[in-house]
Formats: structure tokens, sequence, C-alpha cells
């Protein structure tokens, strides 16, 4: 399928760049780490999707209360590999978000500081091209979760299934349905899974959203991509 | 810090065999999956490739095809598939396609054998299904054979051509001509099939052939007048469209018959000719029985009789089942007998008395191998008078067991033959020779007598034999002691199977370490076959036919007489091939398999044929008690 292509981004040496400028040593592994080149068919590259649970949708005010990790490629998911935190965020987080998280007040109470997760995160990380779903909240949060702590942010390479199935969306709506604004369709996790025919999961823990969403790029690939697409088309 | 799969473990936990872990299991086996998704159209797994995960469908659907891809199974969320290539060589057995947008769930190989090795049930359900997969083992094989899964109705070229009773036999000849072939039907309007007059010309009840125009219309100087009905041959075989090719070949050799009518629904739509199947049978067991026919010594016979083991080999490569060589090889016996006493009749005259020359066991069960000895016996006219008729006999059955002993027909080892004279009865000292066995069941004389419960006219007098079988048949359904007795005996030749689900191994002569396969197989499940098939008053003698008459009687619980025909199947055909690779081999062919040489699947499909038997032996010792007997 073809998409409106789009300045490629060379991730593996903005992240050699970044490496010279960078003066905290868990950051600079990250950097260092083997890492996709440009032109990296995309079955052979190395993903992995993450999950924030928020406070709120600010990363300057919210905090991180749970990351859900899960390492695959275009073959197969490793649920063995996959990792997951609970963090206690800055200050108590409001009554509304408990509901959608499932975590529990005793839960975070005996939660770590994100700052014990910062290494074994990176390292989960490093080499892995990061996959979630609606890139903001992640790349955002992870930068300022960081810089709070490290004083220093974090840049890294990110697919984001949002923007693919938006994509996807427009080219089935074509240039006729985009003049007469017919809509675009749901583009919310359980939606998308649902046009690929995947299950509706029920849970909605940071562990099982990255799983869907790991599983919702698997389908989105087979369906739209071929498997010796470059990886900086879909990448940002 | 665990990373719990939440949503696959309450998944799982709703799908069997996963249902049955304790919960701390199924989390961990959660943890363990690897997922991958398969959009529709697309090949999950390909035939032969490497497998090393058992697939769990989370949703969409997956065809499992066979080897030559036919359709095997349509699996739906929750389905497993995979598990048959993991047992086997990690070799993918059954291709499979996804066909709608699919979700798999895969467990690896060291994890799957891991908790069959620690959670019984979970192992129990991958080996339940052990019936099931060795009658799969068995479909598969009658699949690739042509003669097993073609019908009859597949070998008709023509529409059919039939006359009434009534035509008269010239205008019968002119039909012929006209529509060139070399048989017509005849039908009785009197015998109608539907209750429309106008559209049925009745049931099929002749056949006239050209032959039957040459020797009994010219030949006899029969007027052209005369109605179809006093020339054409009756009491017909017939075909139902639905019979399988083998079938029309069982028919034709049991009864040596060149022409069979076939019918659908009782309406002729056919007729299968010798030659229609022998175009299928390339190498033609059919052709041996008609070359025996055709021998003039026995001489003769013994040089004709070693063509024998290479017609049994090709059968076997050509991938005939057990039914139709075990009825191949016996025909083929049959025939032997049957021209070895017409020359017996050459030479020492016209018999003084009737007499009926009958086979026993294995013969008279269609169950023959290549490796088999003579069991037969006389009976003989009421009228017979020792002084008068006994050389007779006696020199007759000397020819014919010397001639059979002479065709590889080895004498048989327990002296039962017709060349005993105390094998030599009347009717009626038969019949009171069966009333005894019956009535006073001693153990050991029922054990040497069991092989005269499998018995089949020969040559002769024929309905003597089916007198016996009817005798038999009626008795043994109502003498529940008789029953008993027969099932114990049915119990005494176990399987080879030890603790642990391994093999038995015997010490035998020059086989080291081998198994029997008949004594400690094929022959105790006929054993428990005959039980049954008498407790039903099946007067059938084939083993696979008495399991039709149980399964259509109901004796059994559900499945059981199934179970027992594949575990027969299996076995037979291990027999079977076993003996076909030794003539290959220039070996003197056996029954002692060395289970070593099998591959692992095999070797886990006869553990389970014999586990088959094994449970059917102790299922005799409650099911035929002489207080309580079967229902």
């Amino acid at each position: 399928m073809a998409f409106k292509k789009q300045a490629m981004i060379d991730w593996a040496a903005r992240y050699t760049s970044l490496l010279s400028t960078t003066q905290n040593d868990t950051i600079k592994r990250f950097y260092g780490a083997a890492f996709s080149d440009k032109f990296a068919a995309i079955k052979d590259v190395p993903f992995v999707a993450m999950d924030f649970e928020t406070t709120g949708l600010d990363s300057t005010r919210d905090d991180i209360v749970s990351v859900g990790l899960i390492p695959f490629n275009l073959q197969r998911i490793y649920c063995k590999e996959s990792r997951h935190w609970v963090v206690r965020p800055r200050r108590n987080f409001n009554e509304g978000s408990i509901v959608i998280h499932g975590i529990t007040h005793s839960e975070i109470d005996d939660a770590p500081d994100f700052n014990h997760i910062i290494e074994p995160l990176l390292q989960a990380l490093s080499g892995k091209v990061v996959v979630v779903h609606y890139a903001a909240i992640e790349r955002h949060f992870l930068n300022t979760a960081l810089l709070l702590r490290l004083n220093e942010g974090i840049n890294f390479a990110l697919v984001d299934t949002m923007e693919i199935e938006r994509k996807a969306l427009k080219a089935r709506q074509g240039l006729l349905g985009w003049l007469f604004n017919s809509k675009l369709g749901s583009l919310r996790l359980g939606d998308c899974r649902q046009r690929y025919s995947l299950p509706v999961y029920k849970n909605h823990n940071a562990l099982t959203d990255a799983l869907a969403t790991a599983e919702l790029l698997q389908a989105q690939l087979s369906y739209h991509y071929r498997e010796d697409t470059p990886i900086s088309q879909l990448w940002s | 810090m665990q990373a719990e799969q939440v949503e696959i473990a309450q998944f799982l936990v709703e799908h069997p065999p996963f249902d049955t872990l304790p919960t701390e299991a199924l989390n961990e086996l959660a943890m363990q999956i690897e997922v991958a998704y398969f959009r529709a159209e697309t090949d999950i797994l390909h035939l032969g490739q490497d497998i090393s995960d058992l697939y769990i469908i989370r949703s969409g659907s997956v065809e499992i095809s066979r080897r030559n891809g036919e359709l095997y199974n349509r699996l739906a969320t929750g389905g497993i598939f995979g598990q048959m290539g993991l047992l086997m060589n990690r070799k993918v057995r059954f291709p499979a396609r996804a066909l709608e947008d699919t979700l798999t769930y895969c467990i690896n190989v060291n994890t799957f054998n891991e908790y069959c090795d620690k959670y019984e049930t979970f192992a129990d359900f991958f080996e339940v299904d052990g019936n099931v997969r060795l009658h799969q083992a068995i479909v598969e094989q009658a699949d690739s054979n042509d003669l097993t899964t073609a019908k009859v109705k597949s070998l008709l070229h023509r529409d059919v051509v039939t006359v009434t009773t009534q035509t008269p036999i010239q205008d019968v000849a002119f039909l012929m001509t006209q529509e060139s072939v070399s048989s017509v039907l005849v039908t009785d309007i009197e015998k109608q099939i539907s209750d429309d007059p106008e559209e049925d010309d009745g049931q099929v009840v002749g056949i006239i052939t050209d032959r039957d125009i040459r020797t009994k219309v010219v030949a006899q100087g029969l007027t052209f007048d005369t109605p179809a009905k006093e020339v054409m041959t009756s009491g017909l075989v017939l075909l139902d469209s639905n019979s399988y090719v083998f079938e029309a070949v069982l028919a034709m050799l049991r009864d040596n018959l060149h022409h069979l009518p076939v019918v659908h629904k009782k309406r002729p739509i056919g007729v299968i000719s010798l030659s229609d199947i022998l175009r299928y049978e390339s190498q033609s067991s059919l052709l041996l029985v008609r070359g025996i026919l055709a021998q003039q010594s026995v001489d003769d016979l013994v040089h004709y009789a070693r063509q024998l083991p290479n017609v049994f080999v090709r059968m076997v490569n050509e991938d005939a089942n057990s039914h139709m060589i075990g009825t191949a090889m016996a025909v083929i016996g049959r025939t032997f007998k049957q021209r070895l006493l017409a020359l017996a009749e050459e030479k020492f005259g016209e018999p003084p008395i009737p007499y009926c020359f009958i086979a026993l066991g294995s013969m008279a069960r269609d169950e023959q191998l290549i490796v088999t000895d003579q069991d037969n016996a006389l009976i003989l006219d009421n009228s017979f008078d020792e002084t008068l008729h006994d050389e007779y006999f006696q020199n007759l059955s000397d020819f014919v067991c010397d001639g059979l002993a002479k065709c590889g027909y080895t004498y048989c080892d327990g002296e039962i033959m017709a060349s005993f004279k105390k094998w030599r009865m009347t009717r009626e000292q038969w019949q009171e020779k069966f009333a005894s066995w019956m009535a006073e069941p001693k153990p050991q004389a029922l054990l040497n007598s069991s092989i005269f419960f499998d018995l089949d006219g020969v040559w002769g007098k024929l309905k003597w034999a089916d007198e016996l079988k009817t005798l038999v048949a009626k008795e043994s359904k109502v003498n529940k002691r008789f029953l008993a007795n027969l099932a114990a005996n049915a119990r005494n030749r176990t399987p080879p199977l030890g603790f642990f689900n391994g093999f038995v191994l015997e010490h035998n002569g020059q086989h080291k370490r081998s198994m029997n396969l008949k004594r400690r197989g094929t022959a105790p499940l006929s054993d428990v076959v005959r039980v049954h098939a008498l407790a039903v008053g099946s007067r059938k003698q084939n083993s696979f036919e008495r399991l039709e008459d149980i399964i259509e009687a109901n004796l059994l619980p559900k499945g059981k007489a199934q179970d027992l025909r594949d575990a027969l199947e299996y076995i037979a055909m291990m027999r079977i091939r076993h003996q076909a690779w030794q003539i290959e081999q220039g070996e003197e062919p056996d029954n002692d398999l060395d289970p070593h040489l099998l591959s692992p699947f095999e070797q886990r499909n006869l553990k389970e044929a014999f586990a088959i038997l094994e449970k059917a032996q102790s299922y005799l010792k409650f099911g035929y008690s002489a207080n309580s007997g079967v229902k």
C-alpha cells in the first residue's frame, strides 16, 4: 500500500550523535546499543511494544504509574521477555484514574519511585524500535521522567500504531471521501484491533495494552506493508 | 515487577486442556507463550517444515489439511493444532492455513513436554486423543489408496441397458448388438420399486451375457422367442452404487464373477465388468485366482504358487488395506484348495457320498496372510460307512493336504487337518460335536476348538458349512456359560505391553528381542471380536464384518467397536508390511517384529492399538461372566 512519503529519519545516526552529547551512563548505554539501519527490512527489525499508565495527560504535571513492555518482531511476540512495573507517582493521583489502571492504592504505596526502573527499562528498550499506540504520551512522559531524575531527557525511535491506522484509513477513505468529509473511523486501540479481527481484551493494565499494541502492529504490517519495507517508512 | 499475562491466562483457563492446570502453572504458562498473527488466506504451517510449537487459536479460524491437500479439519477459537508434528520428529504433518484473520498462542515444545510430564490431565488430553490419532493414521492410509476410496459408480461409463423378464431373447440379442454391450440386466415389472408403474421397469432379477446366449440359447437350440427370464442368470450379487471398488473386487474374487450389476436404491444404473476392475487393479490378485484354476497338476500348482509372495508384496505396495489383502490371500488359498480337490476327484474318481471340505481359522475369516498353516476338515454325508468310504476320503484328504503343503501352506501343528480321521465327521457328528463344545465348555477343549468357530465351506455341499454356522450363531447368542468361557479364553493371550507403557519383547529363536504381532496382536483381537460377534448372533466370519454386526447391534459402549476395528487394522497392516518387507529383503516372512525398527510415531500408534486390545480384554472380564451376561 502506498502512503504519502515523508521525511525519513536515520535514527541510528541520530543515536550516534546524541551519544556524544549525553552525560548520563544509563542513557549513553541506550544510545550506544546497536540499532536498526534505516534501510533494514521490517521483517528483520526487533520491536518492543510499550505502554504507560499515567495519572493524567499532561507530562509536565502528571506522572507515570505503570509501565508495560513486550518485545516482538514480525513473526512472534515474546511474553516470556515481557516486563511490568508499577511505580509511585510524586503526588497522590486523583480517584478517577484508579478505575482505568486497575491499580490499587496499596500497590502504589508499595511501589518504588520511577528512579528504580530507569536502568532495567532503558536496557529492555536498547537496540529495539519502540512501538506505542499514540506516540505523544510515551515519548513525552519518558523524556520528562528522565529529565526530572537524571537532568537529561531522551529521544527515541517510535512506531505509532495509531498513526499507521490513520494513514490506512485515509488511504481507504480516498480523495472523494476526504472532499465530502466522510468519517474516518475510530482510532482507539480496541477499535483499531477490531478491524483486523483481533480479540477484545477486557483488562487494561499497561502490559495488556502493550501486548494489544504489539498484536495490532503485526496485523497492520501484514495487511498494509510488504515484509521488506524499510523500517524508516514507519518510524518517527 | 512480575509480568503476569492476565489476558492470556484468562483465555487459557476457559479452554481445555489448560482449564485443568493449577492456577500458578497456568499463569506461568501464560508467561511462556509467544503470540503470532496470521492474515486470512495465509499459510501458518507448511507440510514438512520444522515445527517447534503447539498452536492454540486465540481468535479466527484455521483449516488443517491432509498431505494430499484434502480438508482434514476446521478449527476455531480454542482449537489446538501442531501436536501431531511435535509428536512426530518435529515436522509438520498436517499443513495449516488461516481462513480468517487469526491470532495464535504458541507454546514451545520444551514447555509443552515439561507440562505433559508434570500434569497428567494435560498429557491425557493429548493421550486421550490417542484413539483418534490411531484412527487418523488408518484413515490416512486408506486415503492414499484408490481401491478403497473410489466408488464403483466412478467406474460406470455408460447408461445401463435393461430388458424385462418377458423380452424375447432375439430382441435381447438385437439390443445388445445395437448398444454394443456384452451384458444386459433383466428387470421384473412385477417387483416394483416406486409407486408409479409408468416410471418403473421393476427391480433387477437377472443378467444375460454374450456367453449365456451362446451356451444357453444357441447351443441348446432354444427358440428365438424364448423369454429372457428363461435364459438369464438369477440369484445375482448386486452392488450398491456407493460400494467401494474394493468391495466389487471382493465380490468378484469370492464368487468368481465377471459381471456385477450396480443399483442405486434398487434401480439398476450399470454393470461393472471384470475388465473395468482389471484396468483399475493393475497388480491383479484376480488374475492369479483365474490362473490357479487353469493349472493341470499338483506340480503346476506348486510352480504357480511361487508367484504368491510377489502378488502379496505388490498389494502391500499399492496400499491395499488389511481386509483386501486378507480376503485376496484367503480367496487365493481357497482357490488352491478347490483346484486340488478337483484334481483329487479326477484322480480318485467321483466321491462315493456327498461331502463338504471346510476351511477353518484365519482363512475362513478372510484374514489369511502370506505365512499361514492349513486348518481344514471334512463334513461327510450321514450315510457315511467307514468300511466302504473311509479309504476314499483318506486318499482325497492326503492328496489335498500334501498338495497344500507343497504350495507353501504348511501342515497344521495342532493336527487340525482333514487328513486326520478325527476331523472327518458326518453332519450329525459335527452337529453333536459343536453342541457338546457349547453345552459343556471346558476351557482346554475350547482353546483347541476356538478355531472351529471360524469356518467356511470351500468345496462340495457348502450348505452344510452354513448349517453349522447357523447352529453356532443361534446357540451362542443364548448360551451365557459358553460365551463366558469363550471370553475367558480370549483373555489368555495378552498384548506385549508392560508397565510404563513399554513394549514387552520376547526372545524368539533367531530373532532376538521381538514381539509376535499375530500371537500377541491380531489373534487375540480376533478372539475378542469373535466373542462379541457370537453374543449378537452374527454369522459373519471376517472380523471387520463381525465388527459391523456388533456396531449394528449396539452391543458395546459408543466408539469401542470402532476402536477395535482401528486397532485390528493397524496391527494387521504392521504385520503385513513387516512380511512384505522381509520378502523384499529375501528373508523368510514371519510375525516377529523388532519395534526398534519403527519410527517413534509408529511405535506410539502400535502401543495405542495394543492398549485398545488390553482394554477390550478387561472389558470381557466383566462383560461376560457366566452369571451376569451381557445385556
